[in-house]
């Protein structure tokens, strides 16, 4: 072995400290640019989507009950439930789901 | 004095309550993180830590396989660096969630456990991000991931696969909960969300594009999207409430 498991997760944990917190730290005034400020305020927005669709639909066994817990999940929080509601439904419709496919 | 004391309680306690589910989720996918671990030749005190200081799902299955494979230091930092390369985006956004009168060192410790569960909390608050409500959550959703891995490392498949399945879209029920109710009130959002969709399943299917890893095509489609946005609807200028 080339190097101590000790040390590989010592530099796993300084990149990614270093990626998380190097514009925390440097960008700390409001940024004024109306491009930027707009930029960023639709960066989470697009981010969770793209992370949740279609990963939700292939992260449970089967492609039907993820496909039916994102329709339940999107239903729910169309109607102002709150995250915790809607994370346990999501997760009730795929245990459901799966008993009866 | 006493009524920020309470304040500051009842935003723990918040960040508590909104941790929880986090942290059940975590502990369900950290156990699976444990048995690539445990592939890689890793113990329980190792699967801990590595947890514990690296906060990252697919950077950690990454890392792990750079261990297995005997990486150089290099390799392991240039692969972490992409892997979690949208943690970056999301610090950017994150920075503009603070009240300027917030101390410095909070920035130094939020910004410790920006994965994207919490980041979702942190963007759902409305207004300036309070710190201690971060703490609340971390000091569930922490715990949760470091003992799923060490568990998942010493005990192998113990969880019901039926279980495990139920569990692992919870995390993107979280997702949904964070962006609907936004998309409902904007119809900016709401059309750019629908379009995050389909781009997400376009370059997952389509040639040439599908190749590409998850962690970069959500930077990618994040910087395109965000920017069409950006150039297409730019926000008013109004204050600090974005």
């Amino acid at each position: 072995m080339r190097h101590s498991i000790w040390t590989y997760i010592l530099v796993m944990a300084l990149v990614s400290y270093a990626i998380r917190v190097t514009p925390l730290t440097l960008i700390r005034r409001q940024i004024t640019n109306r491009f930027l400020r707009s930029f960023l305020y639709y960066v989470p927005y697009v981010t969770l989507a793209v992370m949740t669709f279609p990963a939700i639909v292939t992260a449970a066994r089967s492609p039907w009950a993820g496909g039916a817990a994102l329709l339940v999940g999107v239903a729910l929080a169309w109607c102002g439930q709150s995250l915790f509601t809607v994370a346990s439904a999501c997760c009730l419709t795929v245990f459901a789901l799966e008993l009866v496919l | 004095m006493n009524t920020e004391h309470n304040a500051s309680g009842q935003q723990l306690l918040r960040g508590m309550r909104d941790g929880l589910p986090i942290a059940l989720g975590y502990f369900a996918v950290a156990f699976t993180l444990g048995i690539a671990a445990r592939n890689a030749g890793l113990g329980p005190l190792h699967g801990l830590v590595s947890s514990l200081l690296v906060n990252a799902s697919a950077g950690q299955y990454a890392g792990y396989a750079m261990i297995a494979a005997d990486a150089t230091l290099w390799e392991m930092a240039a692969m972490i660096l992409v892997a979690n390369a949208r943690y970056f985006l999301m610090s950017c956004a994150l920075s503009q969630k603070f009240s300027p009168e917030t101390p410095f060192y909070h920035r130094l410790l939020v910004g410790f456990d920006v994965t994207d569960e919490l980041f979702g909390l942190a963007i759902a608050q409305e207004g300036w991000l309070p710190p201690v409500y971060m703490y609340g959550a971390m000091m569930l959703a922490m715990p949760g991931w470091a003992s799923g891995t060490a568990l998942g490392i010493a005990a192998g498949s113990v969880l019901p696969a039926r279980l495990v399945s139920a569990l692992s879209v919870a995390i993107y029920g979280m997702f949904i909960a964070v962006i609907i109710p936004p998309a409902r009130k904007d119809r900016i959002v709401g059309v750019f969300v629908a379009l995050s969709f389909l781009f997400s399943w376009l370059f997952s299917v389509l040639p040439l594009v599908r190749d590409i890893s998850e962690g970069l095509r959500t930077i990618l489609l994040t910087v395109l999207l965000a920017s069409a946005a950006a150039v297409l609807f730019p926000v008013k200028d109004e204050g600090a409430d974005a």
